[in-house]
């Protein structure tokens, strides 16, 4: 569906009071955030909301005319089915603007008891083609959908033509190289997933080594990386380690990298997106109001005259300044990267 | 609701295991696929998926192929079923998940929600590794759209398991990935092109030079996971036939062998003889770490990290 409204929402990260303050001050025009637990794909240590923190946080949001998100985006197992049942009620009682959920039972759950309750298709929900997505239309009437992080620019623009929902795609942030909701990789090594835990390559997890050859990072005992003494050391997310394929050392399967749509933010808009987001919960604050005053900017001037947009080179220095491993890709929207 | 060979609606539970052949992951040569497939008429397992299920670029084998292989292994008793792609995002695609949705003969595994949402309301369906169930509402939610049969992510183990079993729909099957290096993840990228330093779409099918995929070390020299074109599998094989008295207590009813180069005659008569009673389960645990040439694993079984092995040397 193409998005009629006059602008693209920019959707920000709230993973704590300050976060989502942030993003409100700084431009945003919706946030999302995750309750403090495992229903939500950024469980990590010292994060997100509880229901009070929740009511505060969603107050100040609204009155400075900024929508909220919550998101409730991992599978929940049976043992846990009404935790996430619950999770969805009080999402519903917090009168949100709508839950981002991947589960299609829990979804199943959402869209019966709560009618009102508005539904996104996390990126956790995998739906990489129109079929996909058309599915969740059919069954739970879906508002939006979130596109994985593996589809080129056309097969974006072709999606938005074919589907009956508002699409949302990631603008900013640290890049999944694999295709979201279906990588195990996390829970090979560590045991803990995106799916089941809400985590990937979980700091509980990580071990760092001093040795002759230099800084080695561990994931549950597994080498990730080994850092020369003056390189600089990255948190070893693994698949952006480096490992040894027949003989030759590298990035096998990503570079620490960010995603930065910037360069095609006029397609994007062309084609029709409702939403761009940024990632992120996981970051601080401070990175929070940096990365949506950029976004704001370039949104702001992509949207005024979309034909003579051209990325401004201090937004993107600023961003790059901020970015894993200081340098941007446009990751699978770019034929050639993949 | 017509059903196809096979795949009937009702399963008694006192019914025996059936062994499963899952779909040939690597791009093989054209022969040695036909001489695999051959082989598998003579074999005792029951169910054989057929199909590209990792690249949509893999083409030596159009569907008409692959539905006279199907046919020679249905004339050879056993139950067929095409396998669509995991991970599918052009229209190109589609169309081909249609046709083989279309097949009119053999039964589908739907490997995304769009394969599911194409054979809905049309006809009983195999829910494949791929798709999320992790919980009784969602394989409920799946049984109402037509699936007949599922199989158990990877990741999940024998907890989970035990609570969708109490609470399976009538008629379903369940079926758990008993051996073979893991499907991990997918991706956009090809990371066996980028281990050559191509890009995909000037692959040259490089992937068809390592017909067990890709071995990735760590930097320091452990086997870790394998590459397969824009799949990556565990280096590990997971093996599970040291648990096959725990999946029968919990009616499992099928247990999928993944295709390899090496051994795979061994392994399945090796699984046919514990299944038979003739083989003691941890004897052959252990006969079978040949053919996992880096290493077993059964970790998601047991609630623990995957590349966990639980059994003793």
């Amino acid at each position: 569906m193409i998005n009629t409204q006059r602008h693209v929402e920019l959707v920000c990260p709230a993973g704590s009071l300050p976060s989502l303050k942030a993003a409100v001050d700084n431009g945003a025009n919706a946030v999302y955030m995750g309750f403090r637990d495992g229903t939500n794909a950024r469980n990590f240590p010292g994060l997100n909301f509880n229901g009070g923190e929740a009511t505060a946080a969603i107050a100040y949001a609204r009155d400075r005319g900024v929508r909220v998100l919550l998101a409730i985006n991992t599978y929940p197992s049976p043992g846990q089915w009404e935790k996430w049942c619950a999770a969805v009620d009080q999402a519903a009682r917090l009168y949100v603007d709508a839950v981002i959920l991947a589960d299609a039972g829990l979804m199943n759950y959402a869209a019966r008891t709560h009618p009102q309750l508005k539904l996104h298709l996390s990126v956790q929900g995998s739906a990489t083609n129109y079929e996909a997505i058309s599915f969740y239309t059919r069954h739970f009437d879906i508002k939006r959908v979130v596109l994985p992080r593996v589809l080129s620019l056309s097969q974006v623009r072709n999606i938005i033509r074919r589907v009956n929902t508002e699409v949302e795609v990631f603008g900013f942030g640290s890049l999944c190289v694999m295709v979201e909701g279906r990588c195990v990789l996390s829970s090979y090594v560590t045991g803990d997933s995106p799916n089941t835990c809400g985590v990937c390559s979980p700091a509980k997890a990580v071990r760092w080594e001093e040795s002759a050859a230099g800084r080695k990072s561990r994931l549950n005992g597994v080498l990730i990386d080994v850092y020369a003494p003056q390189e600089p050391a990255g948190y070893p997310t693994l698949c952006k380690g480096r490992f040894n394929v027949d003989g030759n050392v590298y990035y096998a399967l990503e570079e620490p990298t960010s995603l930065n749509v910037l360069d095609i933010l006029p397609e994007l808009l062309n084609a029709g997106v409702a939403a761009i987001k940024v990632e992120g919960r996981q970051r601080s604050p401070a990175y929070v109001a940096h990365v949506t005053r950029v976004m704001r900017s370039a949104l702001d001037a992509c949207e005024r005259d979309p034909e003579h947009f051209v990325p401004k080179p201090e937004w993107l220095a600023q961003l790059d300044k901020v970015a894993e491993g200081r340098c941007h890709t446009l990751g699978a929207y770019h034929r050639p990267w993949q | 609701m017509p059903y196809p060979r096979g795949l009937s609606p009702s399963v008694a539970m006192t019914q025996p295991m059936k062994l499963s052949i899952g779909p040939l992951l690597y791009l093989w040569e054209r022969e040695a696929v036909f001489e695999f497939y051959e082989r598998l008429c003579q074999a005792p397992v029951e169910i054989v998926y057929l199909g590209e299920v990792v690249c949509a670029k893999r083409r030596s084998l159009a569907l008409s192929d692959w539905l006279e292989i199907g046919d020679r292994l249905a004339a050879a008793g056993k139950e067929v079923v095409l396998s669509t792609l995991a991970l599918s995002e052009a229209e190109s695609e589609l169309s081909a998940m249609r046709r083989i949705a279309d097949n009119g003969r053999f039964a589908v595994e739907a490997n995304d929600m769009g394969a599911v949402n194409i054979l809905s309301g049309n006809v009983p369906f195999v829910v494949g590794p791929h798709v999320n169930v992790y919980n009784a509402d969602t394989l409920k939610l799946l049984a109402d759209a037509g699936a007949r049969r599922f199989v158990l992510p990877v990741e999940l183990g024998a907890e989970v398991l035990t609570a969708l079993q109490q609470q399976r729909p009538a008629g379903m099957e369940t079926e758990v990935f008993g051996f073979g290096r893991l499907p991990l993840a997918f991706s956009a990228r090809c990371f066996t092109a980028r281990a050559h330093n191509v890009a995909k779409d000037s692959c040259d099918f490089v992937c068809a030079d390592y017909p067990a995929g890709l071995l990735l070390h760590t930097r320091e020299r452990k086997p870790f996971l394998v590459l397969n074109g824009v799949q990556v599998q565990s280096a590990r094989t997971h093996n599970l036939v040291g648990q096959t008295s725990a999946l029968r207590a919990l009616n499992v009813d099928v247990i999928r062998l993944s295709p390899q180069p090496e051994g795979m005659d061994e392994i399945i008569a090796t699984f046919r003889n514990v299944l038979d009673g003739c083989l003691q389960s941890q004897q052959a645990a252990r006969e079978l770490l040949r053919y996992a040439v880096d290493g077993a694993c059964d970790g998601y079984w047991h609630q623990q990290p995957g590349m966990d092995w639980s059994v003793g040397a």
